[in-house]
């Protein structure tokens, strides 16, 4: 059964800007999608979507047997069982590390303190990073404070996890250690969804790969037949762009 | 000129009998502490509500908080304080409007509350623009993890956009020590008020209000060294909020 299945979702900004085009799409459990495609197609506006950060007035969302839009579905508890990876990390800055991580396991899942300080420790030291513990968002380099914003999200027990073009804000030397983390995480069956422009990954981990342009998903195939056989010329020219160099 | 300096003044008896003459610019010393501190308390509770309301994605809210903060920021503070101190107690059903007129320290009670809502107003503008100074990716953040608008708001923005703010807010914080003279215009008997009692008692005006002077920059010395102290507890280690 699918995990997430998106079924004609369509999105307007404005009533002259549709962003999404009738988007239909599922995640089947442990399945890892890379979802590609020029800036500005609305990738982040379709993950978002999924996360109930952004609304949509056609078509709808099912996750886990829980539906979009659904007044009966509670957002917030949706929102909790599905990790979110940001492009600029988005660590909360006044708070420890740890804190960071304790904050939502307490105030949402109402974990003891202990519980999600003990559940923090173990993620931080997945990712490598027990050493900076007490230390401050701001007192880490970017490619730590993604992994750092990776062990927040799993913290929560997620069902699926979501990126949004996680490496791209980071410089050249740091994108391999969060890569790393991500990689490690799809051979443990999580289910996740990532956007990205990182080709090696997604031939590396990816099952499907799905191609968006302009708002509509113009290509959904397996890894191998997207990079393989011809396709349409518009994934073809953004393929030779980004494959370029 | 011929004026007779008298620095002694201060320790002469007033008129009044209450006392020495730096006996009542005391007590007018206490009134400004207190009328100051109540107005702070209503102005940083009612601005943060309302620069919190602003923020939402309500329309209606959006616009009813829109103009809480036009209309108390726009209207002079003294013709608010003579519509509550004055006006107020008229249009008010009899009854009431004969216990507010007869309600012990009525001149302090509107007073705090009058300057407290005017400095409100500019409360909620620095809330505001602190909350929105603060990247779409915070909310976003927070609210991934599965915490409520209130708790994303509680644990997260508000932490950091208080930490953007607390420059300003401090100088609210002083414009409402000084605003709090504005009272004397109601009666209250706060530190400018006794300062021209003094004067037009001893006619001694110069030592009178050089003493006011000093009293008004100790106060604000003492809120400012305070708030940098705050400034100081709150800094985060690599989180610089940028001014
Ligand atoms: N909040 C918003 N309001 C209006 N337009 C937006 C908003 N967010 C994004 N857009 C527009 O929607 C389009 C898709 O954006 P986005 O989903 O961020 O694309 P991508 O992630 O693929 O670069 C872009 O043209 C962008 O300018
Ligand atoms: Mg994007």
């Amino acid at each position: 059964m699918a995990m997430i299945r998106l079924e004609g979702v369509s999105k307007w900004y404005t009533p002259q800007f549709q962003v999404l085009k009738d988007c239909t799409l599922s995640v089947a459990k442990g399945e890892v999608l890379v979802v590609c495609g020029p800036s500005g197609s609305g990738k982040s506006t379709l993950i978002k979507c999924i996360n109930a950060l952004e609304p949509f007035q056609a078509g709808s969302i099912v996750i886990d047997g829980a539906k979009l839009p659904d007044p009966k579905t509670n957002l917030p508890k949706l929102r909790s069982r599905i990790g979110m990876v940001f492009q600029h990390f988005e660590l909360f800055p006044h708070l420890s590390i740890t804190q960071n991580l304790c904050l939502a396991q307490e105030k949402v899942l109402r974990r003891g303190h202990e519980e999600a300080m003990a559940k923090a420790m173990m993620l931080l030291e997945r990712v490598g990073l027990t050493a900076h513990a007490h230390k401050f968002p701001g007192q880490l380099s970017g490619g730590q404070q993604q992994r750092v914003a990776i062990a927040r999200a799993l913290a929560m027990d997620p069902i699926a996890m979501l990126f949004d073009e996680p490496t791209s804000a980071l410089d050249p030397e740091m994108i391999n250690e969060v890569l790393d983390v991500m990689v490690e995480l799809a051979g443990e069956g999580m289910t996740m969804m990532v956007v990205t422009h990182e080709m090696g990954f997604a031939r590396k981990v990816a099952d499907r790969v799905v191609f968006m342009d302009g708002g509509e998903i113009i290509e959904d195939r397996p890894t191998e037949a997207f990079f393989g056989s011809p396709h349409s010329a518009r994934a073809q020219t953004f393929l030779s762009k980004i494959l370029a160099h | 000129m011929n004026y007779h300096w008298n620095w002694g003044i201060f320790w002469e008896m007033s008129p009044e009998g209450t006392g020495t003459y730096f006996d009542m610019l005391l007590a007018g010393l206490w009134w400004t502490l207190a009328t100051s501190a109540l107005a702070w308390i209503i102005a940083f509770s009612v601005g943060s509500v309302v620069g919190v309301l602003r923020t939402l994605r309500s329309g209606w809210v959006v616009m009813a908080c829109n103009a809480y903060v036009e209309l108390f920021r726009n209207i002079p503070i003294l013709v608010q304080l003579f519509l509550w101190y004055f006006v107020l107690p008229e249009v008010l059903p009899a009854e009431m409007g004969r216990w507010l007129k007869t309600m012990p320290n009525a001149a302090f009670w509107t007073g705090s509350i009058g300057i407290g809502l005017f400095m409100s107003a500019r409360v909620a503008e620095q809330v505001k623009a602190g909350l929105q100074a603060l990247p779409r990716g915070q909310w976003m953040a927070g609210t991934a993890l599965g915490l409520t608008t209130a708790q994303t708001y509680r644990y997260i923005l508000l932490p950091t956009a208080f930490r953007i703010i607390l420059p300003p807010l401090t100088s609210e914080m002083l414009n409402t020590v000084k605003n709090s003279s504005v009272a004397l215009t109601i009666g209250l008997m706060e530190l400018t008020a006794q300062t021209r009692a003094m004067q037009e008692f001893s006619f001694q005006v110069f030592e009178a209000f050089t003493a006011a002077t000093i009293l008004y920059l100790i106060v604000n010395a003492v809120v400012t060294l305070a708030m940098r102290w705050v400034e100081k507890m709150a800094a985060v280690p690599g989180y610089t909020t940028g001014h």
